[in-house]
């Protein structure tokens, strides 16, 4: 098998993706900032930087602490709003041979229900609904930490949403596998997961925690076992897509997801480290691809053997 | 534009206790850089240390297309990078960031220093050959006084403060600023070092009236824009947003930062 014959192309919920790699929200911007290291072509899709209905400034710094093989972030949802990202960020985001995801956060279900509206006027592909977000004070994660919560607002929001509705998991939970089905039964097309783990770290010589936050979503390399056997969880328990992420920063890592379940994946932490990592995902995935004598990259989604 | 850069590190050399100047192989930066910009280094490869670290330019030597950095150990991630050796390999991103203004108009200029943020401002002096140069450099001791040659060759005068006396004036080098400052009549007023002193030197710049640039500090992710983590107050107290150290910094009008406590 060469690697010019094989299909790394996937469908979630409609939406076609020329590969199985997607930057993660948060840790991509609006693509702009890659410009100078990759063609924005080479990868699958983009999920912006979360989206509020109004401007939001964020946290007060330091936002971030590195911890063991990880960070910690606590930057809570800085973004322009979803009216700027409408005028300004998507006709840039239009010009690449790549799919946009809208990721958009809430203090209300009624602010979640407004952005699915507003933006399923425009030219993105899919919306993912972010329930899962530790790091603001109202709403968010309150919906997407019970079955119920989760229930209630992808119900409601599928009824403005016209656009295929991704929605993102929180780790933070007991039983993942409950809050999937809901979300699966209310209407979600496809699943993503998972957000961070909610975490700290503390400045011993100081005697106060690193993050001005006090708390923060921990990433990176040392969450990613926790993040595969949540996808293996979850892909096993619903019928629609999983978009699997947590701590992926190469081909391998990827592979992994994608054999628990993932039908695609999300890269976010490791774009901070090296501005090249999703396309390096996406040739490591050919790789492996290559050398296992794969000719797509179906051949190896939920291909997993369990002992 | 910046890139992703795997380049040959010349030398290290240890200046003072635990403080490290790299010099490195680099056309490319030695081509692009201007003062204040930075370049993120990987420390060590894998897991480990697993952030770049943002380190400033302090010199560039175009001819030899080379550059150097200084920094401290603090952490892991610079214990490694004061572990390099001649010939090895350094993976960086840069040149980063914006840079301060140079204005051929301004005559006589001040830099103002403290400890590890002295180090920019090398790089700026010596872009600014041919005009008055007065440099102010403060440090908590005579332990950590370093590049005192460096700075007397490129400044007109040179004033030296450290927190216990044990070089120089015992105070801070604010003061020093404050007593020359009449007389000197500084067109202009360069900055960098920990907060509380570019705080009291954007105090001076308001009460004289003397533009002043400040280059910032935050904890940093990636360095290019888009983690949003490295966040400072820009604006005026009604009116300011969280702007980015790494992209819309480092180097900043002193009049529209704002302080926070």
């Amino acid at each position: 098998m060469t690697d010019k014959n094989i299909d790394l192309s996937v469908e979630i919920a409609g939406v076609k993706f020329s590969n199985p790699v997607i930057a993660a929200s948060g840790t991509f911007g609006f693509g702009r900032e890659f410009g100078d290291f990759i063609d924005l072509n080479a990868i699958g899709g983009i999920s912006v930087k979360g989206l509020t209905l109004e401007k939001r400034q964020g946290n007060r710094p330091p936002r971030i602490a590195e911890t063991p093989a990880g960070i910690l972030n606590s930057v809570g949802l800085q973004n322009p709003g979803v009216k700027a990202f409408i005028e300004e960020e998507i006709p840039f985001l239009k010009r690449f041979n790549t799919r946009i995801i809208a990721n958009i956060a809430g203090n209300t279900i009624e602010d979640y229900c407004a952005m699915a509206e507003m933006l399923s006027d425009t030219d993105i592909d899919a919306i993912e609904l972010n329930v899962s977000c530790p790091n603001v004070k109202k709403g968010c994660v309150a919906f997407g930490n019970s079955p119920e919560g989760i229930r209630e607002i992808t119900g409601r929001v599928k009824k403005y949403c016209k656009k295929p509705l991704i929605v993102k998991l929180t780790p933070n939970v007991t039983d993942i596998k409950e809050i999937a089905i809901a979300a699966e039964d209310a209407g979600a097309d496809a699943l993503s997961l998972i957000n961070t783990i909610l975490g700290m770290a503390i400045d011993i010589h100081r005697k106060r925690p690193i993050l001005a936050n006090n708390m923060g979503g921990l990433s990176g390399p040392a969450v990613k076992p926790i993040a595969v056997r949540m996808v293996y969880e979850v892909a096993n328990v619903v019928k629609i897509p999983v978009i699997g992420m947590g701590g992926i920063s190469s081909g391998e890592d990827a592979v992994e997801f994608m054999l628990a379940g993932a039908s695609a994946v999300m890269v976010g932490t490791a774009n901070f480290i090296n501005p090249r990592a999703c396309v390096d995902v996406v040739e490591g995935i050919k790789q492996y691809l290559c050398r296992y004598n794969h000719s797509s990259v179906h051949e190896i989604i939920g291909k997993l053997q369990i002992y | 534009m910046s890139r992703i850069l795997t380049e040959k590190v010349v030398s290290v050399k240890e200046l003072a206790k635990n403080i490290y100047k790299m010099t490195v192989q680099s056309e490319y930066i030695s081509m692009n850089a201007v003062p204040g910009r930075f370049v993120n280094v990987k420390c060590c490869c894998g897991i480990d240390a697993l952030l770049r670290r943002p380190i400033s330019i302090c010199n560039v030597d175009k001819d030899g297309g080379s550059f150097d950095i200084v920094f401290q150990v603090k952490g892991k991630g610079t214990e490694y990078l004061s572990q390099k050796k001649a010939g090895d390999e350094v993976d960086l991103i840069g040149p980063l960031g914006n840079s301060f203004e140079i204005n051929k108009d301004n005559k006589r200029i001040a830099v103002v220093g403290g400890g590890i943020g002295i180090f920019p401002l090398l790089y700026l002096l010596k872009e600014l050959k041919g005009v008055d140069r007065s440099s102010y450099l403060g440090f908590r001791s005579s332990d950590y006084v370093v590049l005192l040659e460096e700075f007397g060759a490129e400044s007109e005068a040179l004033s030296v403060s450290t927190d216990d006396g044990s070089r120089g004036y015992k105070g801070l080098v604010t003061d020093l600023l404050e007593r020359d400052i009449e007389e000197k009549g500084f067109d202009i007023i360069y900055a960098c070092g920990p907060t509380p002193m570019l705080k009291k030197v954007s105090e001076i710049s308001k009460k004289t009236g003397i533009p002043c640039q400040v280059s910032l500090e935050q904890r940093m992710g990636c360095g290019i824009g888009a983690c949003l983590v490295c966040a400072c107050k820009i604006g005026n107290p009604d009116n300011w947003d969280y702007k980015h150290v790494c992209k819309d910094g480092p180097v900043f009008w002193s009049d529209e930062v704002i302080f926070d406590d």
